[in-house]
């Protein structure tokens, strides 16, 4: 049963639009991919503070336990962050991070991204990082149909965004595209643990 | 005048109901009964469409006696449940009766934001300075220096203005009467009733059972002929020095003021509300058609 | 939840879902005080309410707020509040009067971790047995559960269903996972809800007697203005409405008021199974811990336990005849509760199976996790 659960975290700082790329990918996986989705997110005080995080449980059958247990895919848009939610991802699991904003990688099946940057110089705005984010995301996981996330994508926007979030959106799956993730290390888990 | 008292008993008051009534012999409570009947007869409101609604205590019995649509609500909290009401079927004439302590003790908080909302609701508030069923303890209005169950050597805090506070939150229309000025109430309450918006008469009325025999006001005659003695017109009041008014206190209208009814302006909310719901339906159709036909 | 492939589906949060519902069951009348974590209800209703002529209403206090709801309903409108934990508090003494004056209305309870202002923003399920017996006096009530999006929709069609046949304040028990955790879900068209509304008198005005039994136990209700002229109060009546303290009618009105409930058990308690049917241990759950629950569970199975989930969806009346069925076919019943142990107090006040009674209490602000259970079940 476990196995088909595909879990996705979105984790970074309040104000980085975590939740709102988490809330776009539940959307494209469930309303117009019809497949199960159940998304959570970090609330109040903590949804404020330093960390911030939010979840996607992806499944072809209905789902039990709303949150993350086996995390498939980890987006870590500050070192904080990638820190604090790196410990229960799976050991195929991957971990894609902020360029600019997480250093120190605890593994080596990570993909860097600079996110950031791609929103300041691409798109003239560092606001939408999270839709860039999202894109290479959405490529990555293998989860979600990309006219279904664009599709979202507009319909939870603010109006007169949808342009710019939409550029953003696809700066992010063209950066992906460029990744092959059959390079990376088959396991989160370095050697010495994976032979204990 | 006998004819329409007769009129008015076999029209207005529920005979399949168990009288007599629970009042003390004397009470004001009947004269502001009588008052209130005779100006809806007088405005000639259909009893289908009229609300009587009340809180705990003496005054919380007047709906039980009368033929409208009644209810008899919780301590405090009658002017909630008529805001309820009025809401859902703004036909109606929905009138509120409480006391003083129902009115601004525990239902204080209700009062002034029912003033403050200004919906189209008429609070009657009989003021007889105690809590009388509960057997004469003090109250909100209870004057400074009263004996009272709870104030044996003499009450230490003072008293509420009810009308004057009605006026400071906001209400559209504030009058008092007492229950010696029988006709001059039936006519404040029917200003009241007439008013758009949040109105409020306040009666002074008399509990001679209670507050009267503790601080030696006389029986209720005696109570009720005080009030003759020391009410005066808000008009005369204003040219009378503060020695003059010493112990007095004013009838009339103290407030009449025209202002939005937030069941009118609601009407507003509810049609912008429906406009953008059309636009927001076509615009996302739109954006659709556009993207991906 | 089962959908079609052509059915559209919505991503909803919990609270969003409640909105749905209530709007689908004919709720046209909303009154509330903010409150974490349910205002996302007020702010959506506030909105949708005007956009179908309904009204909406912030009151100066949770107090004002079931009092208003109360005054709506009786003039004919199906209302709803929602509150946390200190609202609702503030509401028992409102609520006690739409039992007694038999006024439909539904109360959402989303609970946060009290006593007092308490953790606002985790979830809880410690406002069970307030939901019960949170206002004074023996009176009659009814409590649901809901532990998904889906449940937030169908159990409060039910929920306004229920409070207009029996005319009686249904409590809906959300938490603040189930009020924030998005799903897609297939709502159903309004042609596929069935909606139940108060049954009116059908007898002339002159002839109706507001208060009066019949064979449902349940007075047919005018409301306010439609020309049958009646008093409404909190204080024990006759079939007339009209205050008695007359022994007979005192003990008639009561035990009417609490039989009508009972007639209606086997249409009001609802409990779902899963994998009951061979089951040997069963966890029994509700809310959010129902779906911890049913991951372990299912975990246990692929371990080669027998186990299953009784989810009570019913809270109030308690569903004892089903409860006991299980308790009678398993040897262990584990029972997973954010809170001391408030529905466990039922089962074991119930249980004369001599099955064995595991309580999972867990009360640090966080949902019980489906490893905590399936240790539980390993270990029974």
């Amino acid at each position: 049963m476990s196995d088909e659960r595909y879990e996705v975290r979105f984790s970074g700082s309040g104000g980085q639009g975590i939740i709102t790329a988490a809330v776009i990918l539940a959307d494209a996986i469930g309303s117009f991919d019809n497949k199960f989705v159940c998304q959570t997110q970090s609330y109040g005080p903590e949804a404020r503070g330093g960390k911030s995080k939010a979840e996607v449980v992806i499944s072809q059958s209905p789902i039990d336990y709303p949150k993350a247990l086996e995390v498939d895919l980890l987006l870590a848009m500050t070192q904080t962050a990638c820190d604090a939610y790196f410990f229960d991802i799976k050991p195929e699991g991957l971990l894609i991070v902020d360029s600019g904003l997480v250093q120190q990688l605890p593994t080596s099946r990570a993909v860097s991204i600079p996110f950031t940057q791609i929103a300041r110089d691409v798109i003239g705005r560092e606001l939408v990082a999270n839709m860039v984010a999202l894109g290479a995301v959405g490529y990555l996981c293998g989860q979600v149909g990309l006219g279904s996330l664009e599709q979202a994508l507009l319909a939870r926007v603010p109006k007169g965004t949808e342009k710019m979030n939409s550029e953003a959106l696809q700066a992010g799956i063209e950066e992906a595209r460029k990744i092959d993730l059959d390079t990376l290390p088959r396991s989160v888990l370095s050697d010495w643990e994976d032979e204990l | 005048m006998l004819e329409r008292a007769e009129i008015i008993r076999q029209e207005y008051l529920r005979h399949d109901k168990k009288f007599p009534h629970v009042w003390c012999p004397g009470c004001g409570n009947g004269i502001v009964m009588g008052a209130l009947l005779r100006a809806v007869h007088t405005l000639e409101l259909s009893k289908d469409e009229v609300v009587l609604a009340s809180g705990i205590g003496c005054s919380g019995r007047m709906p039980t006696y009368v033929d409208f649509n009644t209810i008899h609500t919780t301590h405090g909290r009658a002017l909630t449940f008529s805001t309820g009401i009025k809401l859902a079927k703004p036909e109606l004439t929905v009138i509120t009766v409480m006391g003083d302590g129902d009115s601004t003790a525990i239902g204080g908080n209700h009062f002034i934001h029912a003033a403050r909302r200004n919906l189209d609701l008429t609070a009657i508030i009989i003021n007889n300075s105690t809590y009388g069923m509960t057997g004469g303890q003090y109250s909100p209005t209870t004057p400074y220096g009263s004996i009272s169950t709870t104030s044996v050597y003499g009450h230490v805090e003072h008293a509420f203005c009810i009308a004057e506070l009605a006026v400071t939150a906001g209400a559209s229309f504030v009058a008092r009467g007492t229950v010696y000025h029988a006709t001059h109430l039936e006519e404040i309450i029917q200003q009241a009733i007439k008013k758009k918006g949040f109105s409020v008469v306040e009666v002074i009325s008399n509990c001679h059972v209670q507050h009267g025999r503790r601080n030696k006001l006389g029986g209720a005659v005696a109570m009720i002929n005080s009030f003759k003695e020391n009410a005066v017109r808000v008009n005369k009041a204003e040219k009378m020095s503060a020695e003059e008014l010493e112990g007095k206190f004013t009838i009339g209208v103290l407030a009449d003021v025209d202002k939005p009814i937030s069941t009118e302006q609601y009407k507003r909310v509810v049609a912008e509300a429906r406009k953008n719901a059309v636009k927001n339906a076509d615009e996302k159709e739109k954006t659709k058609v556009k993207r991906y036909e | 939840m089962v959908d079609s492939e052509n059915v559209k589906r919505v991503l909803l949060q919990g609270n969003e879902a409640i909105v749905a519902g209530a709007l689908a069951a004919g709720c046209r009348f909303f009154a509330g005080y903010p409150i974490t974590p349910a205002s996302e209800i007020s702010e959506l209703l506030s909105i949708k309410l005007p956009e179908l002529g309904g009204t909406f209403i912030q009151m100066e206090d949770e107090i004002a707020s079931i009092g208003a709801v109360i005054g709506a309903s009786l003039a004919g409108t199906k209302s709803l509040t929602a509150t946390s934990g200190p609202g609702f508090s503030l509401m028992q003494e409102n609520l006690g009067y739409a039992c007694v004056a038999e006024v439909p209305c539904v109360i959402v309870n989303v609970m946060r971790g009290g006593p007092s202002t308490g953790l606002p923003t985790s979830p809880s399920q410690g406002d069970v047995q307030m939901a019960r017996w949170g206002t004074h006096g023996d009176h009659p009530i009814i409590v649901l559960a809901v532990s998904s999006v889906a449940d937030c929709f169908s159990v409060t069609v039910k929920a306004f269903n229920l409070s207009e046949k029996y005319r009686v304040p249904v409590i809906i028990l959300s938490d603040e996972v189930v009020a924030h955790t998005r799903e897609a879900v297939a709502l159903p068209g309004n042609d596929q809800i069935r909606v139940i509304d108060r049954v009116a008198p059908d007898v002339p005005p002159e002839w109706y007697k507001p208060y009066a039994d019949n064979n449902r136990g349940v007075p047919d209700m005018a409301n306010f203005g439609d020309g049958y002229r009646h008093h409404v109060t909190g204080l024990i009546h006759d079939d007339m409405g009209y205050p008695t303290q007359n022994p007979q009618e005192v003990e008639k009105f009561y035990k009417r008021i609490h039989s009508k409930i009972s007639k209606g058990f086997q249409d009001i308690q609802v409990t779902k199974t899963f994998l009951m049917e061979d089951a040997e241990i069963c966890v029994i759950a509700y809310g959010s811990v129902a779906r911890s629950a049913l991951k372990a569970v299912r975990t246990a199975r692929e371990q080669g336990v027998k186990a299953g989930l009784v989810q009570l969806v019913t809270l109030f009346p308690f569903p004892r005849k089903s409860v006991d069925m299980y308790l009678r076919q398993c040897r262990v019943a584990i029972v997973p509760e954010m809170n001391m142990g408030q529905i466990s107090r039922e089962i074991t006040r119930i249980n004369q199976a001599n099955c064995r009674i595991v309580k999972h209490n867990r009360i640090d602000g966080h949902l019980i996790s489906p490893d905590e259970i399936l240790k539980r079940i390993v270990k029974a």
